[in-house]
């Protein structure tokens, strides 16, 4: 019997508004514990929430981007049980009439369907003393810094297929978020958090099986494994027969499998009901067309333009655009005059490349747009050579500074004239006699020794095209047969 | 100027006292000091008492007055405040064990607006524990005498703001409404007692009960004292998202409540102020359940409406006899969530014995709560509770939503309604506590006011067979509370009872 | 009918420890009280709307605007346990 993944993805995106979302403590890094609490994201007796509007827009925005439709009318709802890090012993959020509904995310040329998004508060911070987690901890410590940050959880569908699904899934939802500014969407540091949903059914059924859900998975990549990693729990239980037993599984990044959670308790029952101290919102069409107006142009956007417009692979408009800094830097290179292509290249390959190795994000290179345009403007003028351009683009990300002073600088203008290079490739040919001889007899691949050479002595300032004519001139004829 | 020449007045007469300078705001807040410390023991009104902050206030205010400002609303007014509203340096207990040693950071809105006022604030006054019941006897701490006969109940929740100013130990009192919980009490001690429009008074910083039901109001031994005191305390807090903006109040508030208003009223004669209004007298309210020594006087008082010139006609609230229902399942459900947040972690009593955290919730809670509380927490849990929700909390919401279409179809012709507050007069201590049912009848008339989020209010209108007053109720349109109290007032200016006034001097 | 179990459930849901003795004394009052409620079975509420607020405003909302609290030491006053500047609760088991 041949069985499908389906799996489900929940995120709690941490929405980056100045305060939190039922009152006024700012949202910004805390030094310390409990620091940035009041009255109200404490609990305390006689107090009341009152909603941040950012919040409510940024649901808006993120809807858009999602493709959702926005509701007329949503509420609040509490969502009541008891932990030490609920401090009224009710979460407040949306469960009936969420604001965002339905939507989707493309991914590898599919729409990946979304359920629904809605906002809702963040519980404080549990610290376990005594031991290295829950259990066997002597005590816990709470810190409410973290109570009432506003969150928008977004649910999709059961309609990823497979781990690396639910890992590109993901970071082009990151990505998203990221485009309009809505949240860091940084996993490790905990403002981009996700659970998975995860079950089997035989391939072609409709009816799903039953899904486990997963959670306490740190990194796209833990995501990716943990994924797997259940599917093949699930898969071996079935081929023996065996129940899914319903349950949240927890990751374990360094056994590399999921444990059940100790206690399952029986289902909570949330005993969801409106939230009676915050009035409804009713979101006018206007409002969302305001919002809607101060959209940026949005990843799929730009892939879709730069294929279109600029004529890129798709490969490479993905890869321009799984930032929006590397985006915007691309953008802000074009509006300075720069070659659409030559750019993507520079920064599909070497740039990249160096990010990847410095461990740097981009917006910590030093490289900008107009050094760009200038580089691409020194290589097309034929200033320099493309090897020297190179290096210089490595040199201007870790560095910066001016391309124009520092070809003059360091002496990396290319070599054009014919004379110096004609001189430089007798030389070679009057020391390479054998090597002439034998390409003379027939071994044309040595015209790239004789080049490389040639490069070698002008230090790889000299003009390619130049070597290659003077050599065409300067070289011998080859012997046929 | 003796110290007992000063207890039992009105706003009004203690400020011409002040104008003249015949006394003080010290010299009244000693001598409603030295009344409590005479007769609070035996009376039981007061919690805690905040006599040196109130002194300093009252010194405070002597010289700003002596230095020829303005006097302001309840400027040398003392005032008592109910135990669940915050106030900062004292305790706020909500008559409950699990708040014991609770000193709250901040205050209430409508404590603060008495600060700005100029009242001075004597004391927290008693209640049922987190104001759920009908009597004050379900208070952790200590039983409150009515006033008037102290082997009587006072009333509740609110019973220790209500026996405060029946007793003269203050002049105005705060209490919330819930289920009547400030109508109640007032009509059991012979008092005025309001509850606004909801969303006329902050509810920030009222320790919440039931949230979409709960109103803070004033007690007063009349009319225009309660008038001045809800215009003190009322107004727009952002702090508050159920609590009116300005300019809805400004677009729908008509007539304004605004002093002028009130010293307008306060100057006419009962047919002035009672002319042509349309007044509905509810048939369900006066009919089966109501004791007949409460509708005699109900119905007297409702002639005396008509003498004055008011029509006075027989209108139905059909679905009436449901309110106890819908009110028992919606406020208790909301409180079984409201009063989740008493755990034990970030503030008030907890067990520290128990060794683990559910524990900890279990001991606190059970060690911190009362009979009554647990009572109405399982009940509003089990109303929420996954498969009697739809049954229970939603239907409950359904017909809370037809109770209110059935005032507002009697508000298209009338412009106010009357029934009794209660449906009996006090009761004496312990002759409902057995019952639960029973206890929570003395609201049946109370709690649609709350349901609708009607402004209501109680004033005395005569004597039950056991000579404990009989208060009747005037129920109005949302954001008609200034039209109200003017017809409160006609009505007590025909009725010219002095039961209370009476009952302090004979003291 | 709310039967002792019912009660204890609901106990448990609500973090409340009942005796025997008080399961079966509130299971008879709350018992009560519930039968007295199934008055509203035979109320009409067809196509009613449940009402959560007594007042009709919407979108009551506040600007993002930081406003600073009281500090920690007057917040943290009522604590009954603290560890540094954290709340301290007893470990946590199921």
């Amino acid at each position: 019997m041949a069985l499908e993944a389906v799996i489900g993805l929940e995120v709690h995106a941490q929405l980056k508004t100045n305060t939190k979302i039922f009152c006024s403590c700012p949202t910004a890094f805390a030094a310390s514990e409990n620091e940035q609490v009041c009255p109200v994201c404490l609990g305390m007796p006689g107090v009341l929430p009152v909603l941040n509007k950012k919040a409510v827009e940024f649901g808006i925005r993120t809807g858009l981007a999602l493709n959702s439709k926005i509701a007329e009318t949503c509420r609040f709802d509490r969502k009541n049980y008891f932990y030490a890090d609920l401090p009224k012993g009710y979460q407040i959020s949306q469960y009936e009439k969420p604001i965002c509904l339905g939507g989707y995310i493309e991914v590898n040329g599919r729409k990946v369907q979304i359920h629904r998004a809605h906002l809702e508060e963040d519980a404080g911070k549990l610290v376990h003393a005594g031991a290295a987690g829950l259990h066997c901890s002597d005590y816990s410590k709470v810190d409410f810094n973290r109570s009432s940050m506003p969150l928008l959880e977004i649910v999709s569908e059961p309609d990823l297929t497979s781990p690396e699904e639910a890992r590109l899934y993901l970071t082009e939802l990151r990505n998203i978020l990221r485009y309009i500014e809505v949240c860091d969407g940084n996993l490790e540091e905990g403002s981009f958090r996700c659970d998975a949903n995860v079950s089997l059914r035989p391939v072609g059924q409709k009816e799903l099986g039953t899904k486990t859900e997963i959670k306490n998975m740190n990194s796209f990549r833990a995501v990716q494994r943990a994924i797997q990693s259940e599917i093949e729990r699930q898969t071996a239980l079935i081929e023996k027969g065996e129940r899914i037993v319903q349950e949240t599984r927890l990751w374990n990044e360094a056994e590399g499998k999921t444990h059940p959670m100790r206690s399952k308790e029986e289902a909570h029952d949330y005993r969801y009901f409106p939230e009676p101290d915050l009035m409804p919102l009713t979101i006018s069409r206007q409002w969302v067309e305001e919002v809607r107006k101060s959209l940026p142009e949005l990843p799929a956007q730009r892939r879709q333009r730069y294929q279109s417009d600029l004529g890129l692979s798709s490969e490479d408009a993905a890869v321009l655009t799984e930032t929006k800094e590397l985006s915007d830097f691309f953008e802000s290179s074009l509006a300075l005059e720069a070659p659409a292509k030559a750019v993507a290249n520079w920064l599909i390959g070497p740039a990249t490349a160096y990010l990847k190795e410095s461990k740097k994000e981009f917006c910590q290179t030093a490289l900008t747009p107009q050094n760009m345009a200038d580089l691409c403007q020194a290589v097309s003028s034929g200033k320099v050579s493309s090897t020297i351009a190179k290096q210089l683009l490595l040199d201007l990300m870790a560095e910066g500074g001016d391309v124009a002073k520092l070809i003059e600088s360091k002496g990396l203008a290319q070599v054009s004239d014919e004379g110096p290079i004609k001189a430089i490739l007798q030389e070679v040919l009057d020391k390479s006699p054998s090597q002439l001889a034998d390409y003379a007899s027939g071994k044309v691949k040595l015209r790239q020794y004789f080049f490389g050479e040639a490069m070698k002595a002008l230090k790889g300032k000299a003009n390619p095209q130049v070597i290659n004519k003077l050599l065409d001139e300067m070289l011998p004829p080859v012997a046929a047969g | 100027m003796s110290k007992s020449q000063l207890i039992g007045r009105t706003i009004a007469e203690l400020h011409s006292l002040i104008k003249a300078k015949e006394t003080s705001c010290l010299e009244i807040t000693e001598a409603h000091i030295e009344a409590i410390e005479k007769g609070d023991e035996r009376l039981g009104a007061f919690l805690s008492y905040t006599f040196d902050q109130a002194r300093a206030a009252a010194a405070h205010w002597d010289e700003r007055l002596s230095n020829g400002e303005a006097v302001p609303l309840l400027a040398g007014v003392p005032v008592a405040i109910k135990d669940n509203m915050c106030e900062v340096d004292t305790r706020t207990t909500c008559g409950s064990k699990i708040l014991e040693n609770f000193v709250s950071p901040y205050r209430a809105y409508a404590v603060e607006k008495l600060h700005e006022a100029g009242a001075l604030i004597l004391g927290k006054t008693n209640l049922d524990e987190f104001a759920m019941g009908s009597s004050t006897e379900h208070s952790a701490y200590k039983v409150t005498r009515n006033p008037i006969d102290p082997d009587y109940v006072p009333g509740g929740s609110s019973g220790g703001s209500a026996a405060a100013v029946g007793a003269g130990f203050c002049v105005t009192a705060l209490g919330s409404d819930t289920g009547g919980s400030i109508r109640q009490p007032a009509s059991y001690c012979g008092l005025v007692g309001m509850k606004p429009t909801y969303g006329m008074v902050s509810r920030f910083g009222l320790v919440a009960f039931a949230s979409s039901l709960d109103q803070i109001g004033p007690f007063a031994r009349n009319v225009e004292d309660c008038a001045l005191t809800l215009l003190a305390i009322a107004g727009h807090d952002k702090r508050d998202s159920t609590c009116l903006s300005q300019s809805y109040r400004d677009q729908h508030a008509k007539p304004a409540l605004t002093k002028a208003f009130i010293q307008e009223f306060k100057s006419r004669s009962a047919e002035e102020n009672l002319k042509g209004k349309r007044i509905g007298i509810i048939k369900e309210l006066i009919g089966d359940g109501i004791d007949d020594d409460v509708k005699a006087p109900i119905l007297k008082a409702a002639a005396l409406l008509e003498k004055c010139g008011a029509r006075v006609e027989e209108v139905s609230l059909p679905h009436a006899k449901y309110a106890l229902s819908v009110y028992y399942l919606v406020a208790t459900a909301e409180a079984s969530a409201n009063l989740a947040r008493f755990d034990g972690v970030r503030y008030g009593h907890r067990n520290m014995d128990a060794a683990e955290l559910h524990a900890m919730y279990y001991a606190t809670r059970n060690e911190g709560f009362g009979a009554e509380v647990k009572r109405r927490i399982m009940l509003g849990t089990y109303a929420l509770s996954s498969g009697y929700y739809d049954a229970y909390y939603k239907k409950a919401q359904q017909v809370r939503a037809l109770i209110t279409a059935d005032f507002h179809k009697i508000f298209e012709n009338f412009e106010m309604v009357v029934s009794p507050t209660a449906p009996s007069a006090a009761f004496k201590f312990g002759a409902k506590s057995d019952d639960p049912i029973q206890m929570y009848m003395s609201d049946i008339a109370s709690i649609p006011a709350n349901l609708a989020g009607l402004p209501g209010i109680s004033l005395p209108c005569g004597l039950a067979d056991s000579n404990m007053p009989v208060g009747i109720q005037l129920v109005g349109r949302p954001m008609s509370d200034a039209s109200l109290l003017q017809a409160a007032q006609g009505l007590e200016t025909a009725l010219d009872l002095k039961l209370v006034a009476e009952k302090i001097k004979s003291n | 009918m709310i039967s002792i179990k019912d009660v204890q459930h609901v106990a448990k849901l609500a973090r409340l420890s009942l005796t025997e003795d008080e399961s079966r004394q509130y299971a008879e009052q709350l018992s009560r009280i519930i039968d007295y409620f199934d008055e509203l079975k035979s109320v009409d509420t067809e196509g009613v709307e449940p009402m959560s607020h007594p007042i009709a405003a919407v979108n009551v909302l506040r600007e993002d605007e930081v406003c600073p609290s009281l500090p920690r030491e007057v917040l943290m006053a009522n604590a009954p346990l603290r560890d540094g500047n954290f709340f301290r609760v007893p470990k946590i088991g199921e």
